[in-house]
């Protein structure tokens, strides 16, 4: 029996709603400004002060903006000084970590993608204990396998090595790729693997002319995530090298950390800066897909 | 020779069987339905067939060569899936050649058959287009199309039209039909929908628990069901199954129910063992079109029911009546009127009533 409201009631509600709104949507905006600036502060800050002169930073405040775009900083914590000993720069530890996360996300990429495969397709008997056992992998600290990685790698004769590192990280990132893939492939249709068997295909094909054309959306996440984990990794990168084939975030603590002389801020501004542009370039890159990979369900047929 | 034969095939999962001592056969150019509710093992049977699922015992024969360990590509069959399966990254044409190609197949001959499958099924227009760029229907044909490029002995089809929706569904399925009325080639299809299987099958095998509880024409398995399951899940609503006692009287063979004088003659009535009848307790089974409102035929058989309930949906009408406690249902136009609450004359068509034994359920 509420049908016979007035419509001046009508526009007092829609008048009242209206101001709610507004200022919800405000209140909102407030929120994600402040949260916004607090994750972009610290970029800012490392930006200026990479572009300052040491002069312009012992005078200057942290948030000062720079005189002029002063970029030597940069050129220091890339390319160093040129003079002889003692002088660390980023440039050889840059190619090192180059030289160890392509082979080791390619590698724990494909071998995640063929144990996925394998786990979801081709069912085996204990197959359910075989997944448990690399999701258990998944939880295992890194610090639990230091040492018998380092016996490893000793054994192997690969230890202080760029290669030494790629297997480590190859090893290490299998849980975490099987994971994915597996999770991918079980939502294909197991039809499609018996429609390509009787068609004559056979285990490999399947899996290279079948599953892996549908697979960009995984492949996209599963990159994504190795390359930051591998790029960004610092226990295994001082445990297992050290001097020359350091990768750049050990080489990175080695600057900031030892220099014996005056603390150079811009440089270590720059050099963080330096260390850190590839996993920005990858998500920038990919980002989309990342997050498209990431909510995507079944694939329809 | 039998196209393909089954003997004495059993699969477990484990602890669980599956499949039961299955013993089949098919004659070159029938169309096989597997039909049962869904966990009977059909599906199974089929992917046997196919080479798919492996075997704990008995053997697959195919033109009698047994290929219980022959590879699936090596059965010369082809299956058409419920998914359909088409592979998502290939476009229609290399969906269809993917098999001979796997086959090596000379370029000309995957070229002719390609030409003439996709004429036939009329997909040559979309030899171009990726499967998610299809409709329902036309992935449907595409899938049948892949199967027909190989030329199979056999084909298998594994619920191929429980994806689409109810009008084409009824579309594909005459289009099955007609396909097969052209090619003759010999056909195993598995559903659960009655409807199909009667209207597409040969020979209708209903399964219920890994055992085939039938395995017969489609007419046979409608008017003369084995047993009451197959009686019961063949008829939409299904035969009426009438629980009471056989009782003979001077020479005349009665089916009484206990507290009630209600009595159906038994008369022509074709029994695979005469001996024993008396007293038995039995199921009498008629089905709802088999009731009629007026006599039809000098041999039906007048009986006054009670009428207790009216379904009306459109073309006819479904009653419920009340034999001596038990619920008949009739169907009948829906032009017809009667009230419910009273006493209803009703003819019961005897020459397509059923007997079942009261333990076994088997047909008497």
């Amino acid at each position: 029996m509420q049908g016979n409201l007035k419509s001046s009631s009508y526009q007092q509600l829609e008048q009242k709603s209206k101001y709610t709104n507004m200022f919800l949507r405000w209140f909102l905006y407030f929120i994600l400004i402040v949260f916004a600036s607090y994750f972009i502060f610290p970029l800012y800050v490392m930006v200026v002060t990479s572009l300052k002169t040491m002069e312009e930073i012992r005078q200057g405040t942290l948030l000062s903006w720079p005189n002029g775009l002063n970029l030597e900083s940069w050129a220091v914590a890339w390319g160093g000084r040129g003079y002889g000993a003692g002088d660390t720069f980023l440039r050889p530890y840059f190619w090192n970590s180059i030289k160890m996360v392509v082979p080791a996300v390619f590698f724990s990429t494909f071998i995640g993608a063929m144990t996925g495969y394998v786990l979801t397709k081709w069912r085996f008997k204990g197959d359910q204990w075989v997944f448990l056992f690399l999701l258990f992998g998944c939880f295992i600290p890194f610090q639990a396998i230091l040492l018998p990685m380092a016996r490893t790698l000793g054994v192997l004769g690969i230890s202080n090595s760029v290669i030494g590192l790629v297997l480590v990280h190859t090893v290490y990132g299998i849980p975490f790729t099987t994971l994915f893939f597996r999770n991918y492939y079980i939502s294909v249709p197991t039809e499609l693997v018996k429609a390509a068997r009787i068609d004559g295909a056979g285990f490999f094909k399947i899996f290279f002319k079948i599953l892996l054309p549908i697979s960009a959306p995984i492949i996209v996440v599963t990159v994504i995530w190795q390359f930051t984990q591998i790029w960004n990794d610092f226990l295994f990168g001082s445990t297992f090298s050290f001097g020359e084939a350091a990768p750049i975030q050990v080489a990175l603590n080695n600057m900031v950390l030892s220099s014996t002389s005056v603390k150079e801020y811009n440089v270590d501004m720059a050099s963080a800066i330096i260390a850190g542009i590839p996993t920005l370039i990858v998500y920038v890159l990919a980002g989309k897909y990342f997050i498209r990979g990431l909510t995507s369900g079944a694939v329809k047929g | 020779m039998k196209t393909l034969k089954i003997e004495e095939l059993s699969k477990n999962f484990g602890s669980t069987e599956v499949l039961k001592k299955i013993n089949l056969e098919i004659d070159e150019g029938n169309f096989l339905v597997l039909l049962g509710p869904s966990g009977c093992g059909k599906s199974t049977l089929l992917n046997i067939i196919a080479g798919l699922e492996t075997i704990n015992e008995g053997d697959v024969f195919i033109d009698d060569y047994n290929v219980s360990k022959v590879e699936p590509k090596d059965r010369n069959i082809a299956m058409v899936f419920q998914s359909y399966a088409l592979y998502p990254s290939m476009n229609v044409k290399e969906n269809m050649i993917f098999g001979l190609k796997q086959a090596k197949t000379s370029k000309e001959k995957i070229q002719e058959q390609l030409e003439k499958v996709s004429k036939f099924l009329q997909v040559d227009q979309l030899l171009e287009r990726k499967p998610s760029q299809l409709s329902g229907g036309q992935r449907q044909r595409v899938a049948i199309g892949r199967a027909l490029v190989r030329e199979p002995r056999i084909f298998l089809f594994d619920e191929p039209l429980s994806n689409l929706d109810a009008k084409l569904r009824v579309e594909m399925r005459r289009e099955i039909k007609k396909l097969h009325q052209q090619l003759k080639t010999t056909v195993v299809y598995v559903t659960h929908d009655q409807t199909e299987a009667m209207s597409l099958g040969t020979n209708i095998a209903i399964m219920n628990h890994g055992v085939i509880q039938q395995n017969d024409t489609p007419e046979k398995i409608y008017n003369k069901p084995s047993n009451t399951f197959v009686a019961d899940f063949i008829g939409s609503p299904s035969m009426n199954l009438i629980k009471g006692i056989l009782k003979e009287n001077s020479g005349d063979l009665l089916f009484t129910v206990g507290g009630s004088n209600l009595e159906i003659p038994i008369r022509d009535y074709d029994f695979k063992d005469k001996l024993n009848l008396n007293n038995k307790e039995v199921f009498f089974g008629i089905r709802p079109e088999h009731i009629f409102f007026k006599k039809f035929n000098e041999s039906d058989f007048e009986i006054n029911l009670r009428a207790d309930l009216s379904e009306y949906i459109g073309h006819e009408q479904i009653m419920t009546f009340d034999y001596a406690n038990q619920e008949v249902l009739a169907k009948f136009p829906s032009t017809i009127k009667i009230d419910l609450g009273k006493e209803t004359k009703l003819y019961f068509d005897l020459t397509q009533a059923s007997l079942f034994d009261a333990q076994t359920e088997e047909r008497i």
